[in-house]
């Protein structure tokens, strides 16, 4: 259990509200669907702060304009990982933003474990740290 | 025509076609030696500057306006005939247009048009000395204002501007679709470096992704900068663990010389900070240096408009906080404090809305209400993140949102820090108020109207939000800006 107010990685933007139900996560997409963002799907089991690169399931949702085939994806992808990490990202591709536009973790493990910090001594007072997720010594597939 | 207009004579009045005239030694007008050209139709690559000018009774407005083109460029008081060895029409600024400002009785606008050759590539320091140089303490003038400038892409692009810009921000610290948050540390001062770690370390426990040392946190015999650092990257990285956030704090590099701030900002960079901070009163060149050292090293700059109230408060006489956001577009930084317009320091909603559209922009419109004179293409430079801070609290986050967007950091130091159950739960009553109403706006709710309410009812799964709700209830900084639109009444978000 993490000991931060939530209990919880509190990465995305709805970590400290109550968990969204599947009628709020639909107007989370309808939101980004209407300022035209695509929306895509990403799982790990390694939610390490700097781990940019979650596993896409399947390509972002380009063409599609309605809520309810995200929010299929979304029910496929939990019932092939239900105890993994899992978001939705939303991409806006206009000129000088060509990022993510909106990004929110819609599944979690039972548990949570968190992270040590380990500290390296080095010269001086210095001290090199490393974020070390107590989840990610056991292999991919296997961690919660 | 209204009565105010016909006061302004605005007849050609120019010698340059006669050089006989125009060059016998002694003094002319400023409109006779070619500064004043009313037919005058500025090109695209000339950067037009918009003065608001008071001259002294009895000089008429536009011999004001071409003493401001003269004095902000070629002249000198006298005629001189060296300026026959120049191609001096290239090098001669132009005022083309003065009008009365609205409602202000001897008050002007006037249009200046400059050559690209006025200016250095690159270089603010050239373009400040040129443009808010010799000419604002002109005699004849009794007070003059530098409102807003158009700068050619031909020059936005001699400049690299913000070293990291809000995107990549975003995509570093992995936090997308809503605002940041930040507190700065309190108080101010006196705090031993490690009771000052302890502050940051609760802060950015309890949900906030930022906290930030304060303008005047250098280097103090009750902290010094070294100490302060290794405590304060203790803090952050225990944080992220806590949490499993990228999360940070503005370490203030500011120093009295070049190779103080070199030396910090090195010391800030091998502890693993993702950021750095910079006093604005270090000046233009110690910016851009710093700016350059940041795109070398994967660092973030936050810039303090520390002492900008000085010249950009008074409407009369100095320059529009607009304008220094342009600048320091170009110079590049990645945050700029840009006012609140609820909080404790000054800023009229919209002329502040106006702040954030110059930082954020692709491409700035022409805006009267929001003190926004031209259109601005920004060439696809970065963009700029504001961020709101001072005297602002949770209770007002449907406010702060419905003004700025997601775009901006909210910096809520004595709405963090003052919490009756502490910081971490100041953190926490910030955070949740914040996701509920990005939440809400996103669900299609009328945020501005609904704010009060929508809080109240997170309040109830939220014990610290419905403390922070209850201690700051009356809260409110509502007195009259002296910064406003002269084109629209403003209206109080209050």
């Amino acid at each position: 259990m993490m000991t931060n107010p939530t209990g919880q990685i509190t990465q995305g933007q709805f970590s400290f509200l109550p968990d969204l139900s599947d009628a709020e996560i639909r107007m989370q997409i309808d939101y980004g669907l209407a300022k035209g963002y695509a929306w895509s799907i990403e799982y790990t089991d390694d939610p390490h702060p700097r781990n940019t690169y979650w596993e896409m399931f399947g390509m972002p949702m380009f063409d599609l304009q309605d809520a309810a085939g995200v929010m299929l994806e979304l029910d496929s992808c939990r019932k092939t990982f239900p105890t993994h990490y899992i978001r939705l990202m939303a991409f806006d591709s206009t000129r000088g933003v060509e990022s993510i536009a909106m990004s929110f973790i819609v599944n979690r493990p039972p548990s949570e474990p968190g992270f040590s910090l380990v500290r390296q001594e080095v010269q001086g007072r210095s001290i090199r740290y490393t974020v070390h997720g107590y989840a990610s010594d056991n292999p991919e597939g296997k961690r919660y | 025509m209204n009565p105010s207009d016909s006061a302004i004579s605005t007849e050609v009045t120019d010698l340059t076609g006669d050089t006989k005239k125009r060059y016998t030694a002694g003094v002319l007008k400023y409109r006779q030696m070619g500064y004043w050209q009313p037919d005058y139709q500025p090109v695209e690559t000339d950067t037009i500057c918009l003065f608001r000018i008071t001259p002294q009774e009895g000089v008429d407005p536009v011999e004001a306006a071409a003493a401001v083109a003269g004095e902000s460029s070629t002249a000198t008081w006298t005629v001189v005939w060296t300026d026959r060895l120049t191609a001096c029409d290239s090098y001669r600024a132009k005022a083309y247009r003065v009008e009365p400002v609205p409602g202000i009785p001897g008050q002007y606008f006037a249009w200046v048009a400059y050559d690209i050759i006025l200016f250095e590539e690159g270089s603010i320091a050239n373009i400040t000395a040129s443009l808010i140089g010799n000419v604002f303490s002109f005699k004849p003038l009794k007070a003059a204002r530098l409102e807003d400038i158009r700068m050619p892409v031909a020059l936005i692009k001699t400049f690299k501007g913000p070293p990291t810009g809000l995107v990549v921000e975003r995509e570093r610290l992995d936090k997308f679709g809503r605002p940041l948050l930040g507190a700065t540390t309190k108080p101010k001062l006196g705090l031993s470096a490690r009771n000052y770690g302890r502050v940051i370390y609760e802060g950015l426990k309890g949900g906030l992704d930022f906290m930030k040392d304060d303008e005047n946190i250098n280097s103090q015999p009750f902290m010094h900068w070294r100490d302060r650092f290794l405590y304060v990257m203790d803090a952050v990285n225990k944080a992220s663990a806590a949490t499993g956030e990228v999360k940070g704090s503005y370490l203030n590099v500011t120093g009295a010389t070049m190779e103080d701030i070199y030396e910090r900002a090195e010391f800030a960079k091998e502890l693993g900070s993702v950021v750095i901070m910079l006093d604005l009163v270090i000046g233009w060149s110690a910016i851009q240096s710093m700016s350059n050292w940041a795109r070398k090293n994967d660092m973030i700059v936050h810039m303090h408009r520390a002492g900008h109230g000085t010249y950009t408060r008074q409407k009369n006489h100095g320059v529009s906080f607009r304008v220094m956001a342009k600048w320091l577009r170009l110079a590049g930084v990645d945050h700029l404090h840009t006012g609140t317009a609820v909080g404790k320091l000054e800023g009229d909603p919209m002329t502040v809305q106006g702040y954030y559209n110059v930082c954020r922009d692709s491409y700035t419109k022409q805006d009267l209400p929001r003190g926004l004179f031209f259109d601005q293409d920004w060439a696809d430079m970065k963009k700029v993140m504001p961020v709101a801070s001072g005297g602002i609290h949770a209770g007002q986050m449907h406010q702060l949102i419905d003004l700025f967007g997601d775009d901006v950091i909210l910096q809520f130091g004595g709405g963090t820090i003052g919490h009756p159950a502490g910081i971490q739960a100041g953190a926490v009553a910030n955070r949740v108020a914040l996701e509920t109403i990005v939440k809400a706006r996103n669900e299609g709710r009328d945020i501005k109207n609904e704010g009060p309410e929508i809080l109240q009812k997170a309040a109830q799964f939220c014990t610290p939000l419905k403390q922070a709700l209850e201690t700051w209830k009356d809260v409110s900084f509502n007195y009259a800006s002296t910064d406003t639109s002269d084109f629209a009444t403003t209206p109080s978000v209050a």
